[in-house]
């Protein structure tokens, strides 16, 4: 077997062992999942030559739709929860995306953030539906229909967060290779050929950004029930601006990288944020000018080019 | 809704209009010129406003007289233009001229990040308000409206001021019609012998500083704290994407449009105030795509 299959395989029987190998971690990493697959939803957009400053309000409409759900039908399932959340950011996408589906670059990037801006504000000024600036709380629902303690729910919670991360990242690399999948990265190279084609562009976008959208939700709600709470701050600019750049750290476009960034960011940020706390924006911005400048192809890029190398030296030995 | 409460919404709007016009201009200007969306534009807004209320209170505490308010807030205009803007362009975006747009909207992105925190370093979180300008200049009573001279005769005709004096610089003067040129065809521009590159910096710098120059004017009126940078950016672009980019006479337009629909929001339905800037520019978007002034491009197969 090739070393490249090998490492990413290595890591991850790693990753399903942590719970009982580094059980410290084990929340940590289910944060750091779900934010890998809100991530997937940037990356997947990044396919199409686009990026969104304002994919956070997926991940905040989802959260925030678990939370009504847990607030108005206490004691739902898990599964209530995360359907209802997910149909939440879906339809939200849907409509929105309607909207910014007409738009490329400047406008598609812009257009997102006020949309986001326009939620987070909603959010913070009608207090006495979202609580405010203090957000609403998501009490621990129950799985399968048992009430769980703390350690087994969030134990549960991690492999879900495993297993939907695995599953959905598949799906999306499954889906950039579908043939919409196809037509939706020709927007990239070459968006009047598609329209030569007969097909519209429009629909092709509209496709990949609810698909974003979702992934998005999915991010948030695991977010959301892991944290046991939600606040506006989930769908602030600095949210988007954290996934995006994830999303060009991982490597821009690829959908593992998009998980690889994730764990690595998290597990940088738990470790630095107590000395730099304050300045953490700034390093993120440093680190994205840096990346864009330097290695364009993120962690994917240099993994890859890695591979090569070492496959080159042994065609060379042989 | 009555006379003094009208009068007062409508006092506020073109107040405000005149502050966003003064960002907007810099950031439609840079667009026109470069093709680049600066997003670290609120950035340059707020790092001036915060130069400003600094320099305005190290006058007072110096003992120089109030009146000094006035020329510190050209003289942060020009810093950030000078300090901030031009060595931005000369050594970050010159790089990514040529780089997907996607990449230079990531960039600019990214020094917003940084410059967000460099003023929390600076100057903290807590809220600064330093209103010398504002008390020198005194009140005007407009029928049974007080008002402050600063708000509603000086701010408008800053910015009248500006609008004219860039529609005079770049149609009657050397320089501007450099730049002109530059943007309906660099490398024909190149051709003939202007010096392209020299002619991004100027822009960059007179864009960056008239976000400067809004942040310095706005100081005064407001109480300057983390984050008004973030959403002058979003603002200001409503404005600009609204008239259509690169547009400077139709940005005044739809800032007054803006600045007038948001005030009234305040006193009709005040939860609403933030909404409102979007849904003006969501509703033009959806009619005309390339913004109320802007024009079709033509599509290059």
């Amino acid at each position: 077997m090739s070393i490249r299959i090998l490492i990413p395989a290595l890591l991850l029987i790693l990753l399903a062992l942590v719970p009982f190998g580094a059980p410290g971690l084990q929340v940590l990493l289910t944060l750091a999942l779900a934010k890998g697959i809100a991530v997937m939803g940037v990356t997947v957009l990044l396919r199409s030559g686009q990026v969104s400053f304002g994919h956070a309000l997926y991940f905040a409409i989802a959260a925030y739709g678990g939370a009504f759900t847990l607030m108005l039908m206490p004691g739902a399932d898990v599964i209530v929860v995360f359907v209802l959340g997910i149909i939440a950011a879906v339809l939200s996408g849907i409509v929105v995306g309607l909207f910014v589906a007409r738009y490329r670059f400047i406008f598609f990037a812009m257009l997102n953030l006020a949309f986001s801006m326009i939620f987070w504000s909603i959010l913070e000024k009608f207090y006495h539906y979202t609580g405010g600036a203090d957000g609403m709380r998501l009490p621990r629902p129950t799985i399968f229909w048992m009430e769980l303690e703390r350690g087994a729910y969030e134990l549960v919670m991690f492999y879900l967060a495993l297993a939907l991360a695995l599953g959905l990242g598949w799906f999306s690399i499954r889906w950039l290779d579908s043939p919409t999948g196809q037509l939706f990265r020709t927007i990239k190279t070459n968006e009047t050929r598609l329209q030569y084609l007969g097909m519209s562009p429009q629909r092709v976008m509209l496709t990949g950004y609810v698909l974003s959208a979702l992934l998005c939700g999915v991010g948030g709600i695991i977010m959301g029930l892991v944290q046991g709470v939600v606040t506006p701050e989930y769908a602030f600019w600095v949210r988007s601006g954290e996934m995006v750049f994830i999303a060009v750290l991982g490597g821009a476009g690829s959908v593992p990288g998009a998980l690889v960034g994730a764990a690595i960011y998290e597990i940088v940020r738990t470790y630095a944020s107590a000395f730099a706390g304050d300045i953490w924006q700034m390093v993120l911005g440093i680190f994205l000018l840096v990346i864009i400048l330097f290695a364009p192809g993120g962690i994917a890029g240099i993994y890859n080019s890695l591979m090569d190398r070492i496959a080159g030296q042994k065609g060379e030995g042989e | 809704m009555n006379l003094t409460l009208f009068l007062l919404a409508l006092f506020d709007g073109i107040a405000y209009a005149a502050l966003v016009f003064i960002v907007a201009v810099g950031l439609t200007l840079i667009f026109g010129v470069m093709r680049i969306l600066n997003v670290a534009h609120g950035s340059l807004y707020a790092v001036g406003a915060y130069l400003t209320a600094s320099l305005t209170t190290f006058i007072l505490s110096a003992g120089l007289p109030p009146i000094l308010a006035f020329p510190c807030m050209l003289v942060s205009a020009i810093l950030i233009g000078v300090v901030l803007g031009g060595p931005l362009e000369w050594l970050l975006l010159r790089r990514i001229y040529h780089k997907p747009e996607v990449l230079q909207l990531l960039v600019t992105f990214a020094i917003f990040m940084i410059l967000e925190d460099v003023q929390r370093l600076i100057w903290g979180t807590q809220p600064i308000f330093q209103s010398t300008a504002l008390q020198l200049m005194g009140n005007v009573r407009v029928f049974s409206v007080n008002y402050t001279v600063y708000q509603l005769i000086a701010l408008p005709m800053v910015a009248i001021a500006l609008l004219f004096g860039l529609r005079y610089f770049l149609r009657r003067t050397l320089s501007g019609k450099l730049i002109l040129a530059t943007t309906e065809d660099r490398e024909a521009a190149q051709a003939i012998g202007i010096d392209a590159d020299k002619v991004f910096l100027l822009t960059f710098i007179v864009g960056a500083g008239l976000a400067g120059l809004g942040g310095a004017l706005a100081s005064p009126t407001t109480s300057i704290l983390p984050g008004i940078g973030a959403d002058m950016i979003v603002l200001s672009f409503a404005v600009v994407a609204t008239a259509g980019l690169g547009q400077i006479e139709g940005a005044a337009l739809t800032a007054l449009m803006i600045g007038l629909g948001r005030s009234f929001a305040v006193y009709v339905w005040p939860e609403t105030q933030v909404l409102v800037p979007y849904v003006i520019m969501v509703a033009v978007l959806l009619v005309r795509p390339e913004g109320l002034f802007g024009s079709p491009s033509a599509r290059k197969i």
